[in-house]
């Protein structure tokens, strides 16, 4: 197979949208395999040297199989210099904070820690990653904002990562995947969420997750495309876990973000969760309002992947109901599903809901001013 | 419709691409197996690169269980989201009915026809020993 790139990466920018915006999913990489070991103590790194990594998964590393496109990444997206897509500050500036204006970028690294039996190892690699971010990222580029990673099947371990990192302006947010040990509104989870809530910051579920439970609720499936569609599914047990488990009751001022699993599924799992609360609340007596309450206060949902209903009306139906004061534009840049920014709002939206969508809400939640 | 001499034939053999701008808008010519397609250099979807994706085959079936994998190497493949078009012709093959790529034709012609214009040479030395791919748009 043939494939020719143009010769300048500079050629491959896109038309420049004028608003600035908020990009809240951005998924760094590391250029190589030793690029943290700077940031772990040697004890670890020859850890990871005789032992390499005990996840309670396998094929975290790689991925089980090809995702669409190599790396799961936009085919234009290798940096000039080398290494995987998204391992370049300078090349991701290029492609992606200048000619869209960015104006808050913010960092979810995967496959950094998260899910591994070990949880000494795990909380290790998680604040190397941390350190990484600053250290690489956001203490060069004031646009972007990094996510605290922790090894969240240790919640002790987990919230004193949060704490340690708290009040650290480089850090917006905590980041959780979905797919876990357990459905993530239990309570081996709950220091993470005190911690969050204590610090101002919000938690953020990304898809994925290296739990050990299949890609779906009905077992491993046969092909990729399933499982892009079993992210919504994991998300939707995610978060009615949250919800029954008296996550939001017993944390008000606990601020979810979900990431990169859709949107349009809100309305319906809130209204079977409403209606069946209604029925059997008095085996969850700690959840003390409709279920929707919950949802609607205290949780925000990235548009990546933005939902693409053939009338567009029925969009605005669903984001009506979210909240226009909820979504939060983004990218999920370098991956190949990526949402071009000036591409994904049909026409007819109001000036200021616009700005929402793209900015205000994103800088409102994350603090910046 | 102007006609644009882009390269001397041997500069584009089969299996190869060339990206050019042409009256402002992103060309790229392909070379398969011996035949010339030009396509706009933009995608219908969201507005990639189009043309600097792979170039696969179209995998089809006609009754569950059945798979034909043809038109190897004239499909083109979107770098952003695996959309599939014909380079033959710019049709898309996951909504033929919304979206197409705009094709523009493509062909050989000698050095002493391209000459004689009315031929506009895009950074290509034109002779007339040689033969030149030509689009037009
Ligand atoms: S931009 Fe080409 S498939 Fe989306």
């Amino acid at each position: 197979m043939n494939i020719q790139f143009r010769e300048s990466p500079e050629a491959a920018s896109h038309p420049t949208t004028k608003t600035a915006i908020a990009d809240c999913d951005i998924h760094p990489a590391r250029a190589t395999r030793t690029e943290l070991y700077p940031y772990l103590a040697k004890r670890w790194q020859h850890h990871l040297e005789v032992y390499g990594v005990h996840a309670y998964q396998g094929m975290m590393e790689g991925p089980p199989y090809p995702k669409a496109q190599p790396n799961a990444s936009r085919r234009d997206a290798y940096p000039p210099e080398g290494g995987p897509q998204g391992s370049s500050l300078s090349f991701m500036q290029k492609q992606l904070l200048d000619p869209n204006n960015v104006q808050l970028g913010v960092l979810n690294p995967l496959n950094t820690g998260q899910g591994i039996r070990n949880h000494d190892l795990s909380a290790a690699l998680c604040s190397a990653i941390n350190d990484w971010q600053i250290d690489k990222w956001t203490s060069k580029d004031k646009r972007l904002k990094a996510s605290i990673v922790v090894g969240n099947e240790d919640g002790l371990a987990a919230a004193a990562e949060i704490r340690e990192r708290a009040g650290d302006k480089n850090f917006v947010q905590v980041l959780l995947l979905s797919r876990n040990v357990e459905p993530l509104g239990q309570r081996r989870y709950w220091p993470i969420y005190q911690a969050a809530e204590e610090a101002g910051l919000p938690v953020g579920v990304h898809a994925f997750g290296f739990g050990g439970n299949p890609i779906t609720p009905s077992g491993w499936p046969s092909y990729y495309i399933e499982e892009m569609v079993g992210h919504s599914q994991c998300q939707q047990s995610a978060l009615a876990s949250l919800v029954l488990e008296g996550v939001f009751e017993r944390f008000p001022k606990l601020k979810m973000v979900m990431i990169e699993a859709g949107f349009g599924w809100a309305p319906s799992l809130a209204w079977r969760l409403d209606k069946v609360w209604q029925r059997l609340r008095s085996e969850v007596p700690d959840v003390k309002r409709p279920p929707s309450e919950y949802i609607r206060e205290q949780v925000w949902w990235t548009t990546q992947p933005m939902e693409d209903p053939e009338r567009r009306e029925d969009l605005f139906d669903v984001i009506n109901w979210i909240g226009w004061d909820r979504l939060l534009f983004a990218t999920d840049y370098p991956h190949w599903d990526y949402d071009e920014p000036s591409r994904v709002l049909p026409a007819g939206v109001s000036e200021a809901n616009r700005a929402a969508f793209y900015l205000d809400n994103a800088k409102k939640l994350y603090g910046i001013a | 419709m102007a006609r644009h001499v882009i390269a001397p034939v041997d500069e584009l053999p089969p299996g190869t691409r060339k990206f050019l701008e042409i009256e402002g808008r992103p060309i790229a010519v392909f070379n398969i197996k011996g035949e010339y397609f030009g396509l706009m250099n933009r995608c219908p979807h969201q507005g990639a690169a189009l043309c600097e994706g792979p170039l696969i085959g179209l995998a089809q079936s006609s009754n569950p269980g059945e798979i034909e994998y043809t038109k190897l190497g004239e499909i083109i493949r979107c770098p952003w989201h695996g959309w599939e078009f014909d380079i033959r012709t710019g049709q898309s093959y996951c909504d033929p009915r919304r979206f197409r790529v705009k094709a523009y034709p493509a062909h050989v012609e000698p050095g002493a026809s391209v000459v004689k214009g009315p031929y506009v040479a895009e950074t290509v030395t034109v002779k007339v020993e040689s033969d030149y791919v030509v689009v037009e748009l």
